[in-house]
């Protein structure tokens, strides 16, 4: 599978390794092996088939179809497709989780405890 | 297609020949009602948010009924878990087991009386021997005081190809189970047909008469049973 062809779509290949921060402003493919934390406010990151990552995740949005350990505190919406192996805290407004996807955390959804708090 | 037939059947064998249980999606996954949910309903119907632990196979329908209702859901799928070959090990007399302590040191994590509700579902019947008395142990400490949990064990009529389930909570007292699948062989034969091979999912590990399930929770306050027509005894549990 290979990422969207977009303008403002940033990718790491499968033979890249990574190890560090990452941050950015425009949205993120890693099919490679990216260990360290990654910061994407108000952008997406997609972990493809390949990807395996350690790190924090802080993103609008975040999608993972590969291994991904680590928190992940995104603001808008968390998919995990059904080859996802997630390990790690979950922290999202919305979350879709396909049939076979593996979790092994925390799911909490923040807009319903703010809104909440709110009231 | 005999082979079909078989499956179908058995995929009935290990749950109910009642009218409370129904195929859907093909033989794939079955509805059953069970009255320890709808016990345990009672609990997160409450406004107060919940802690819930669920140690079953990952269920995108539990999070979403959960996290719907405002609880905190955490999932653990233990068996998979059990399934790391570096937790194997040999007791004082040689014999294979699976070592508890690393299996401890490396899953249920929590700081103690974290959870109101732990699902266990079908766990300590298809959980390794060794890992059985000390997973039930920490999930006792994990529990708050009158925190619940859920756990279903087969009776001696389910027989021992019973498959193993994923649950997902549907309604507050139907669950749909999902057979577990550990994985699927593709190979091409010799008239260039493609074969799918399925290997079974967990094998039940053995069989818990009552009072083998009253010493199992003999830590835990009370204990209720709930008898079903499909060779599955709930068993809900407070601490």
């Amino acid at each position: 599978m290979s990422a969207p062809l977009t303008t403002n779509l940033a990718q790491i290949g499968k033979s890249v390794v990574i190890k560090g921060e990452l941050s950015g402003s425009e949205d993120l493919y890693i099919d490679g092996q990216v260990e360290g934390t990654i910061a994407l406010k108000g952008n997406s990151l997609t972990v493809g088939p390949n990807g395996q990552v350690k790190a924090s995740v802080e993103a609008k949005g975040v999608v993972v179809q590969g291994k991904l350990e680590g928190n992940v505190q995104a603001s808008d919406r968390v998919e995990l497709r059904k080859s996802a192996v997630v390990n790690g805290d979950i922290s999202t407004q919305r979350i879709s989780i396909e049939e076979g996807a593996y979790l092994k955390g925390k799911v909490d959804i923040q807009g319903r405890a703010e809104k909440a708090a709110g009231k | 297609m005999a082979s079909v037939s078989q499956n179908f059947m058995k995929l009935f064998r290990g749950s109910s020949s009642g009218s409370e249980t129904t195929a859907t999606q093909g033989s794939q996954k079955l509805t059953r009602r069970s009255s320890g949910l709808g016990e345990l309903a009672r609990v997160w119907d409450s406004e107060t948010p919940l802690c819930i632990l669920d140690v079953g196979s990952t269920s995108p329908a539990n999070i979403r009924y959960f996290t719907e209702r405002g609880h905190r859901i955490y999932s653990e799928d233990l068996l998979v878990s059990s399934t790391d070959p570096g937790l194997a090990t040999k007791d004082e007399e040689g014999k294979p087991i699976l070592d508890s302590r690393k299996f401890l040191a490396e899953n249920l994590v929590y700081p103690a009386a974290q959870f109101d509700v732990v699902l266990c579902w079908n766990l300590p019947d298809y959980l390794d021997e060794s890992l059985v008395r000390p997973v039930m142990g920490r999930l006792w400490s994990v529990l708050k005081p009158q925190g619940m949990l859920l756990a279903f064990f087969h009776t001696k009529d389910a027989g021992p190809d019973s498959p193993c389930y994923r649950f997902h909570i549907i309604e507050k007292d139907v669950l749909e189970m999902q057979r577990i699948v550990l994985k699927r062989e593709s190979r091409r034969g010799p008239t260039g047909a493609v074969h799918t091979a399925v290997s079974d999912g967990f094998q039940l590990q053995r069989v818990f008469n009552n009072r083998h399930i009253e010493t199992l929770f003999r830590d835990f306050a009370s204990i209720k049973f709930f008898l079903a027509r499909d060779n599955v005894r709930e068993v809900l549990v407070v601490r």
